[in-house]
């Protein structure tokens, strides 16, 4: 049995509405079925991904095919999508107590329906942006992402730093939507075409302006650099991160970002023959590596050294972009998943019983040692230790960058590595060497654990054996090529 | 399948110990077992063939070409064969440790697996892993177990060996890249077919980038400032491994990636480093000297001798180069040990001020003698290891390009390296003198001497160092087959 991709988005949605019908009918259920619900609904529709019917590998004139793409890129971060999604849940479910406190409803658990529900719209948002081959359609999926977010960040909202952080982040998203709308009127004005494998073929025509479609090129770059946390766009993610509720904070820094990096391969796509298009993409790639690794260096809060490191994370992506290696953004961005989820995970777990300090992990090691051991690998895979995710993701990328000659940013990245051990480390060191406060070992649920574990074994197995994901980006390099002009992004030699 | 045994042996008992096996028996079984069988392979290996031994391979990326292929020929097996010793003696060594001891026999073994996975890889990208598997384990030891300003020793450590780690691995990439693609792969067998095809002006950015890299984790000058403090406030027995074995690793990697595949980047940088050794020295000689305590003058000790075997590396000749690897060996088995007698020393006297030392030799005599073994070794006295390596070092490096007319930098860099033995006998000897001779103080009448039982591993170290101090042909023989393919001319 085979059914077409855009049925994935369809049920996803399907499910989204479902849920929040039961919490609309059903006033007195365990609002926890909810999100037990969601996640075996997403597992399903995961499951149904690898059982696609073969689209049309054309890019087709007009009609539906014309602005979305089942290519196996897009495939592939449909399921980045569902996964993120899946294990976000995971973690509300933890979080929901905290959020009860913060809501003062008629019944023990008003607000939480909404709290599991937003996440599956966002999930929908997030896989349509991975089809997305058309300006308009890039512009709505990201309206879509954004608009759930709005909501989520700002859940808790008896929480004054949550508060402060709905605000900033609407209004400065709303400001990068403005840049992104903008920048897409410039771009069709110059070539009048929104489909991007048009203005391709439209901008290699000599006949052309260039410039304008340049500026118009910045301006959507401006937009995707708020939403991949790029320097200078950046101001927004620590507090951001620091003020949503943690659940938010990692879907954000995962789901957000990746969807932004899938955009950013795209739009890029028909740009990439321009060399000022380079440079300035290498300016921000260096800038974002040097600033996120080096303001992550005092931070005491962990919600917002991870939230630094997010940014120093999007550095290391951006060299692979700018060495055009779509391969090894996509297998980053897999073991960035992982990772980041994983330390996010603890952090909840923890954080309920001592506080999101890096000083409350003190002596975790003796207090609970499985959440220390699940938190040392996710540091030392975020550092880029051997034998993890982490570490394959790094080689990939400086392989790409070396291969493109990037020689600024293969000596930048070298020198913010050794930064990032430090950071990271810093909470090995809590966790390892201080003593704790307290003796009592910290509460975890069963589902929780079970999560965990399979995350750290994904982590140990793709740093060994990084087999698999490479194969399903093979995948990915068997696009049709159409007419393409610029290098293929996915390529490899 | 041996090979597969020694490497995992180490990691599959510090699994144990973590989830609860008694750690201190378990780690010496361990280490006993991967000592018996690389003796087994020692005694398997047939010596001068060339080409590698007890190959296995398990494919992991068939695009990248990258295997997990195991084997060893002459220079790696007696790498092996240091490691095994040397954590054998390091983990016999341990006493009491007072906190979480899983954890500290957890992170010994793992070091050690770290050092044997990355000699007996026969691909690049493991030999470089397995490296970097021993730095978290190093960097918990000396922050939880380690004395001193312990914290600022393990932040330092790290971070120069991720630098240097990261340094390195854009050294392999280089490398890689730089192979046309038909013959492009991770495997060493491969690469140095493939060797004449890397352009000379691409050798010579590699071989920069790879003697940075290699040189930060030997702590060569100016790199080298992580190490004695480092060693200084590791607990004794990681600083033995580490001293040891693990900082061999960068001397291993140039001696088995960069001079074979690179030669005409040594060539065009053998200026550079002959300075660059020098200064390890001549400069760290004389700061060796000023120390003031047993520990840093240990650690300031074993950077200083790295800078014979890159005198070595950088000699050119056949006999140098051999001379390099006898020297990483013996080097390794001397400092192993005067790392392990300090540790005693401090356990017992809380103190390793040489000032507040002295006349320790009336009541802990057996400390005494294997300190005053360990130290002339270290020296390089003629019987020992160290001084055949010294000696060959120094003639190879004197025959290059030798003419009686007028000298070249080689022959320089001999002279200067041989006043570098006087210096080493200065400060070492001084540091006997203060901790050992003299009369007793009242505060250390009561001192105990070495435990019975630790006359087994000071027992075999000294054996290693003395056999093949005396036999030293029965060490060349093994490792020359590897090091003759690079200098016949092509």
């Amino acid at each position: 049995m085979t059914i077409g991709a855009p049925t994935l988005e369809v049920e996803v949605l399907v499910i989204g509405l479902f849920v929040l019908m039961i919490e609309a009918f059903f006033e007195r259920i365990d609002k926890r079925t909810l999100a037990f619900t969601a996640i075996i609904g997403l597992g399903a529709v995961l499951a149904a991904s690898f059982f696609l019917a073969p689209a049309p590998t054309e890019v087709a004139s007009t009609g539906f095919w014309s602005f979305y793409t089942a290519d196996p890129l897009a495939i592939f971060f449909k399921r980045f999508a569902l996964v993120t999604t899946i294990l976000v849940l995971v973690m509300m479910i933890d979080y929901a107590p905290i959020v009860r406190e913060s809501i003062h409803g008629t019944t023990h658990q008003s607000g939480l329906g909404e709290f599991f529900a937003l996440p599956i719209f966002t999930c929908v948002g997030l896989m349509w942006m991975a089809s997305a081959i058309d300006f308009v359609m890039i512009f709505v999926s990201l309206e879509l992402v954004t608009m759930s977010f709005y909501v989520l960040v700002s859940f808790t909202r008896r929480n004054p730093a949550t508060l402060e952080a709905g605000v900033k982040y609407l209004i400065l998203s709303a400001l990068s939507t403005g840049f992104l709308v903008y920048g897409i009127t410039w771009i069709f004005g110059v070539t009048g075409e929104t489909n991007l494998a048009r203005v391709a073929a439209a901008l290699a025509n000599p006949a052309i302006e260039a410039g304008p479609a340049l500026f118009g090129m910045v301006l959507v770059l401006v937009a995707l650099g708020f939403k991949i946390a790029a320097v200078p766009f950046q101001m927004w993610v620590p507090d951001v991160y620091q003020g949503a509720p943690t659940p938010v904070t990692a879907f954000l820094s995962v789901g957000s970002k990746a969807a932004g990096f899938v955009v950013l391969l795209r739009v890029l796509q028909p740009f990439f023959m321009l060399p000022q298009m380079e440079r300035l993409l290498t300016m921000i790639a260096l800038l974002t590596l040097i600033y996120g690794n080096l303001a992550a260096l005092p931070q005491s809060n962990l919600k917002r050294l991870l939230a630094y490191s997010s940014i120093a994370h999007a550095g290391y992506l951006l060299i692979g972009v700018v060495s055009l290696s779509g391969e090894a953004v996509s297998f980053y961005l897999v073991a960035y998943l992982l990772m980041t989820l994983l330390s996010f995970a603890v952090l909840i777990v923890v954080a309920k019983q001592t506080g999101e300090n890096i000083e409350d992990f003190n002596g975790l090691a003796k207090r609970s040692p499985f959440l220390a051991l699940a938190m040392l690998i996710a540091m030392a895979s975020l550092a880029g230790v051997p034998f993890t995710a982490g570490f394959l993701g790094k080689f990939f990328i400086f392989d790409a960058a070396i291969r493109h000659h990037q020689s600024a940013l293969v000596v930048v990245g070298v020198i913010t590595v050794a930064c990032g051990f430090y950071y990271y480390l810093k909470v090995v060191r809590a966790m390892y060497w201080e003593d704790a406060a307290s003796n009592s070992t910290v509460p975890l649920s069963g589902l929780s654990r079970m999560t965990m574990a399979a995350m750290i074994a994904g982590i140990i197995f793709l740093g060994v054996y990084p087999q698999p994901v490479l194969n399903a980006l093979k995948a990915v390099t068997r696009k049709p090529s159409g007419d393409r002009i610029a290098e293929p992004l996915i390529n490899r030699d | 399948m041996i090979l597969l045994f020694i490497v995992f042996c180490p990691i599959v008992a510090a699994l144990a110990i973590l989830i609860g096996a008694p750690a201190r028996l378990t780690a010496l079984w361990a280490a006993g077992i991967t000592l018996a069988a690389t003796a087994l392979a020692y005694l398997g290996f047939e010596a001068g063939q060339r080409g590698f031994q007890f190959v296995t391979s398990f494919p992991i990326s068939g695009e990248w070409r990258i295997n997990f292929t195991l084997g060893v020929d002459g220079l790696s097996l007696m790498m092996l064969v240091l490691t095994a010793v040397v954590t054998f003696a390091a983990i016999w060594f341990t006493g009491e440790i007072a906190r979480n001891e899983h954890a500290f026999y957890a992170c010994l073994l793992f070091i050690a697996a770290g050092a044997i996975g990355a000699f007996a890889s026969l691909d690049l990208f493991f030999f470089y892993a397995f490296h970097e598997l021993a730095l978290i384990p190093t960097f918990l030891l000396i922050g939880i177990w380690g004395s001193g300003n312990r914290q600022a020793a393990a932040w330092k450590i790290t971070i120069y060996l991720a630098t240097g780690s990261f340094v390195l691995l854009l050294g392999l990439i280089m490398l890689y890249r730089s192979v046309p693609e038909a013959a492009r792969s991770f495997d060493f067998r491969a690469l140095q077919k493939a060797a004449s095809l890397i352009p000379a002006d691409a050798q010579n950015n590699i071989f920069l980038v790879l003697l940075i890299g290699f040189g930060i984790l030997v702590s060569l000058v100016p790199f080298h400032t992580w190490a004695p403090e480092a060693y200084a406030s590791a607990p004794a027995p990681a600083a033995m491994l580490h001293a040891g074995v693990l900082k061999k690793f960068g001397l291993y990697g140039l001696l088995r990636l960069a001079l074979p595949l690179l030669p005409e980047g040594a060539q065009h940088w053998s200026t550079l480093l002959i300075v660059l050794l020098l200064g390890n020295i001549i400069y760290v000689g004389l700061v060796t000297i000023a120390q003031k305590r047993l520990d840093w003058m240990l650690g300031y000790s074993s950077v200083m001798h790295m800078g014979y075997i890159f005198l070595g590396i950088a000699s050119g000749t056949l006999v140098g180069t051999n001379g390099a690897a006898v020297l990483i060996f013996a080097h390794g088995i001397s400092i192993a040990l005067l790392f392990g007698l300090a540790g005693e020393i401090r356990q017992r006297t809380g103190t390793l001020l040489l000032t507040d030392l002295g006349g320790l030799g009336k009541v802990m005599p057996r400390a005494a003698l294997a300190f005053g073994l360990a130290a002339f070794a270290s020296i390089g006295l003629p019987g020992f290891a160290n001084f055949t390596g010294e000696v060959m070092v120094l003639f190879g490096t004197f025959r290059n390009g030798a003419n009686p007319e007028h000298f070249t930098i080689y022959q320089t860099a001999t002279v200067l390296a041989l006043w570098g033995v006087v210096i080493s006998a200065v400060y070492m000897l001084r540091a006997y003198r203060r901790v050992f001779m003299g009369a007793v103080r009242e505060s250390w009448s009561g001192v105990t001497d070495l435990r019975r039982s630790l006359q087994v591993p000071i027992g075999i170290l000294v054996a290693i160092s003395l056999w093949f101090g005396f036999f030293p042909q029965s060490f060349v023989r093994i490792v020359s087959p590897t090091f003759k393919s690079y200098f016949t001319p092509k």
